[in-house]
């Protein structure tokens, strides 16, 4: 058992705020007569108690024994809304099966990090969580033993019944609640060992599940309420250009039209966040009565548009001061491509960020040298719910509703935005229909107050699916040139990467195979622009992790050694006599999942006559593998195999991680695959389903085997980990089928040229 | 504006209506059904797929004027308490991430099971294809489509 302070820094755990008036309460009772009756989660009604009391921040508990908790961080899908509660649940020892769970609205007084990204929730949340759980858990024992008349020591806990080892009183959590609320929050508490864990490491069902498949309303977009407008924004149609003027009499008679009003996303000396992106100074926004009237009348609006001058914004990104420059001009992707082979074979405007030994003297003698270039082009998120926010901003407060990634961080740029302090901003947050980066940036729910504040009425702003997909925040753009030396023993003497982007470069300088190589060049370059660009699914991993594990295959091939087995060595190396000091990360366990994917695919003998790729990677504290197979079927591929092999430390709800793991693969597959956004004349060339292609169910792998390597070590990152990788085992697969090395992302543009060849030859 | 009377989820309604508004948007703005969801407006995600006297239809592309006297059923009405047999195997295997795409999914594929019970892999894809699910949950998708077959093949 683990003995830890309750108090430090955990403002949720002093009493004297949970029971108070403050934020929370009010925050927690719209929670609660919004949702709490209806207690889905497990498919049973459970009956509610006639009073709860909140014995801290996290948790309330009924005289009935029934528990609701809250869980802090927003829900994107990747499962936090169920794993997070399952982790306090796990230290107050309640039956899950009596467990309500309900989203929390944003609190800065109770909560810490409420946001979704860096697949951090469960990794910062874990103590937090546990100590929540653990605290009401000793109140609850405390108030027992004076019930009973017994020691504390002699009481023991389990499912929601205390009971008395010497003697056979038992009392449950609802017949103590109401005591237990009115006691001091202990000082210490002990966290369980982890070997008694009962609920974490076993598999619970989507809270929402219910909810999810009988249509009920949980998303930003189902807002509707009374007296709410539909407002919808039209935008520039390129990056580069902005608002020149707008006729708003010329959709002003058109039904169901409020207001046709011109719209700054931010305040012109505001200074931005990391999340205040936006596209476009300037936007047009239509306001209406229902959706398909403002849609008509959007697309009915006279619009005139100019080129862009340079724009220039000073941003503070997490405390660090950065100047952002958004050069003028109309960008195109040919131009992109050529720019970046350019910067990188002429190695003009390079930044060397680490160096190892003598990369120069290890080439200059080498027996053998490798030399690759890798590209990525921009990628949409493509959430499935398009951005939206409701608003309903009065001179007395901001009601904000929506889904956001980031409500701590919005609650900044809309206090600034409306000139309002943020006791008066209350923020809730809803499921939302996808994530993956694209909602850590709210300039929709600046822009959604902004409007409210400025009509005077509650509004939904809804981006339509074009707007969505035109507005940039993409993935950046990415390329990378590699050189390996191979001495006359094939060993791996030398490694030069020069990674860079538009605009931002997707170099890790200390990631494998730093460390393991005693000659290693790292190089930086970026290329400023002003196509927006934002974090996506695991940043810069999303394309770094498949270019270099399709070049280490090639390098591997060039060695003569089976490519795991090539790995294992430079990673056994980097255990054993690592270069440099700054290697960002353990070589043992990087090591474990390739075994482990090994033994899963029975690589070993049942690689024969397969086409067969594998690809392994670190980001976000955890290691993943993969090995995938896949034919060549109909001018395209069918992806038979896949293989996913996971450390991830502890998996709390090992069904859902294992749900997220076989999305994160199918995800990558598809990016990799398919994705693309590109650009003439600033115009984005996709702006919807029908010209951007998503991986659909036909070219999903028909069977995915996802497997954890087992450890009690304190859980890491688990959504975007098992993103990155599947990328390189796809191509180095791909290898495989055609006999030729794909470089070039989309790869479907790559296998489209290799079937036309095909014809061409035959 | 036009005054439509139409039967949804065995109710009659009445709403007053452009006669070109999408049935998606009827559903949402004017009827509070929001379990039909907007994916692109343009019939290439399913996330709006209803069914229209038991065929799946996506109703971000069909004109309330066009609906006339035809039964439109939403995920809503897909069964009274939550049990239709895919929605359960929906449960059973855990399949939503995110969920939005879901009903339109589960909508498409309790049509596919009433023409045809037991489908193979082949017969699921077809199916299945128009419905995209940004998080990937498609094999997971598949499993809960033959586990609702299973259930309906043993009832």
């Amino acid at each position: 058992m683990k003995t830890i302070k309750t108090g430090i820094g955990r403002r949720s755990f002093i009493k004297s705020v949970s029971l108070a008036g403050g934020g929370l309460v009010i925050g927690f009772n719209w929670m609660a007569c919004k949702r709490a009756v209806e207690a889905e989660n497990k498919n049973v009604a459970l009956e509610m108690p006639e009073e709860w009391f909140e014995l801290n921040g996290y948790l309330k508990v009924g005289d009935n024994g029934v528990v609701t908790i809250y869980s802090p961080n927003p829900e994107i899908g990747q499962n936090v809304k169920t794993s997070m509660p399952m982790i306090v649940a796990e230290e107050l020892d309640v039956d899950w099966k009596n467990v309500v769970v309900e989203q929390a609205p944003l609190n800065t007084d109770v909560f810490s990090r409420q946001l979704a990204g860096g697949s951090q929730s469960i990794r910062q949340g874990w103590e937090t969580l546990r100590m929540a759980g653990a605290t009401a858990r000793q109140m609850l024992l405390m108030a027992a033993a004076d019930q009973l008349q017994v020691p504390i020591e002699e009481l023991s806990v389990e499912k929601g019944i205390i009971s008395h080892k010497n003697s056979d009183k038992s009392i449950g959590f609802g017949e103590v609640a109401a005591a237990a609320s009115k006691l001091e929050v202990p000082e210490e508490v002990q966290l369980k060992d982890k070997k008694d864990f009962s609920i974490i490491g076993t598999s619970r069902k989507n809270v929402d599940a219910k909810k999810i498949v009988t249509g009920k309303p949980l998303y930003g977009l189902d807002t509707y309420e009374d007296g709410m407008l539909i407002a919808m924004i039209v935008q520039p149609p390129a990056f580069g250009k902005r608002l020149k003027s707008f006729d708003a009499e010329s959709i002003k008679d058109m039904p169901g039209i409020v207001d046709v009003v011109e719209l700054e996303t931010f305040k012109e000396d505001y200074k931005r966040s990391a999340f205040d992106i936006d596209a476009f100074d300037k936007l047009v926004v239509v306001v209406g009565k229902s959706t398909w009237e403002v849609m008509n009348a959007k697309k009915a609006l006279k619009v005139e548009w100019e080129e862009s001058p340079d724009i220039i914004h000073d941003m503070e990104i997490f405390g660090r001061e950065m100047t952002v420059n958004h050069p003028k001009g109309l960008e195109n992707t040919d131009g992109h491509k050529k720019m970046m082979e350019q910067i990188a074979s002429k190695g003009t405007k390079i930044e060397v960020v680490r160096e190892d030994g003598s990369p120069k003297k290890a080439f200059k003698n080498a027996a053998k040298t490798v030399e690759r270039s890798y590209y990525a082009p921009f990628l949409a998120h493509n959430c499935m719910e398009p951005m939206n926010f409701f608003a309903d901003v009065t001179d007395e407060k901001a009601t904000l509703i929506g889904p956001i990634q980031t409500p701590e961080f919005m609650e900044r740029s809309v206090s600034e935005r409306l000139g309002m302090p943020k006791e008066k901003i209350d923020i809730q947050m809803t499921r939302m229909g996808g994530g993956f980066g694209r909602r850590l940036y709210g300039h929709f729910v600046t822009e959604a107050a902004a409007l409210s504040q400025k009509l005077k009425a509650p509004v939904k702003l809804v981006y339509t699916r074009e707007d969505d997909m035109a507005f940039g925040t993409y993935r950046p753009s990415y390329h990378v040139h590699y050189k390996a030396a191979l001495d006359e023993n094939n060993n791996l003497v030398g490694f030069h990467v020069r990674a860079g982007g538009i605009p931002e470069s997707p170099l890790f300088s200390n990631r494998f195979p730093a460390g393991a190589v005693d000659n290693y060049l790292a190089e930086s370059w970026t290329i400023d622009s002003n196509i927006t660009t934002g974090a996506f699914r695991a940043p810069r991993s999303n394309f770094i992790a498949g270019a270099e594990q399709s070049f280490l295959d090639e390098v591997a091939e060039a060695a003569g050694k089976d490519p795991i087995d090539f790995r294992l060595d430079l990673l056994k190396k980097a255990k054993e006599n690592p270069v440099g000091e700054k290697n960002d990360y353990e070589p043992e366990r990087y090591a474990g999942v390739l075994e482990l994917v090994r033994k899963r695919s029975n690589w070993d003998t049942g690689s024969t006559g397969k086409n067969r790729g594998v690809a392994a990677y670190y980001c976000h504290n955890s290691y993943v593998a993969h090995v995938l197979d896949l034919s060549l079927k109909n001018e395209g591929v069918s992806i038979e195999n896949v293989y996913c092999a996971i450390d991830c430390g502890i998996v709390v709800n090992p069904d859902a991680a294992t749900n997220m793991a076989e999305g994160g693969s199918i995800d990558g597959i598809g990016s990799a695959m398919y994705g693309e956004i590109s650009f003439d004349k600033g115009v984005p060339q996709q702006n919807n389903f029908d010209n951007y292609r998503m991986i659909r169910h036909s070219e999903a792998p028909k069977n995915i085997d996802v497997a954890f390597v087992q450890n009690d070590t304190d859980p890491t990152g688990m959504g975007e980990p098992p993103f990155p990788p599947v990328m390189g085992a796809l191509a180095n697969a791909l290898y495989k089928a055609t006999g030729k090395r794909f470089y070039s992302q989309p790869f479907i543009k790559e296998l489209n040229e290799y079937n036309e060849n095909k014809v061409l030859k035959s | 504006m036009a005054a439509f009377k139409i039967n949804i989820n065995g109710k009659t309604e009445t709403v007053d209506v452009d006669p070109q508004t999408p049935l998606l948007w009827v559903l949402r703005d004017h009827l509070k059904l929001v379990g039909t969801k907007y994916g692109c407006g343009i019939a290439q995600c399913g996330a709006c797929t209803v069914h229209l006297n038991g065929s799946a239809v996506r109703s971000c592309q069909l004109p309330i004027s066009a609906v006339q006297e035809n039964q439109v059923t939403t995920i809503e009405g897909l069964s009274e308490n939550g049990d239709h047999p895919v929605q359960q195997a929906w449960l059973e295997v855990d399949v939503p991430q995110c969920g939005y795409c879901q009903a339109g999914q589960i909508m498409t594929a309790s049509a596919l099971l009433k023409e045809n019970p037991n489908p193979n892999d082949e017969d699921i894809e077809t199916a299945m294809n128009g419905n995209i699910c940004r998080c990937g949950t498609y094999t997971r998708i598949k499993a809960a489509i033959k586990t609702a077959a299973s259930k309906t093949q043993s009832a």
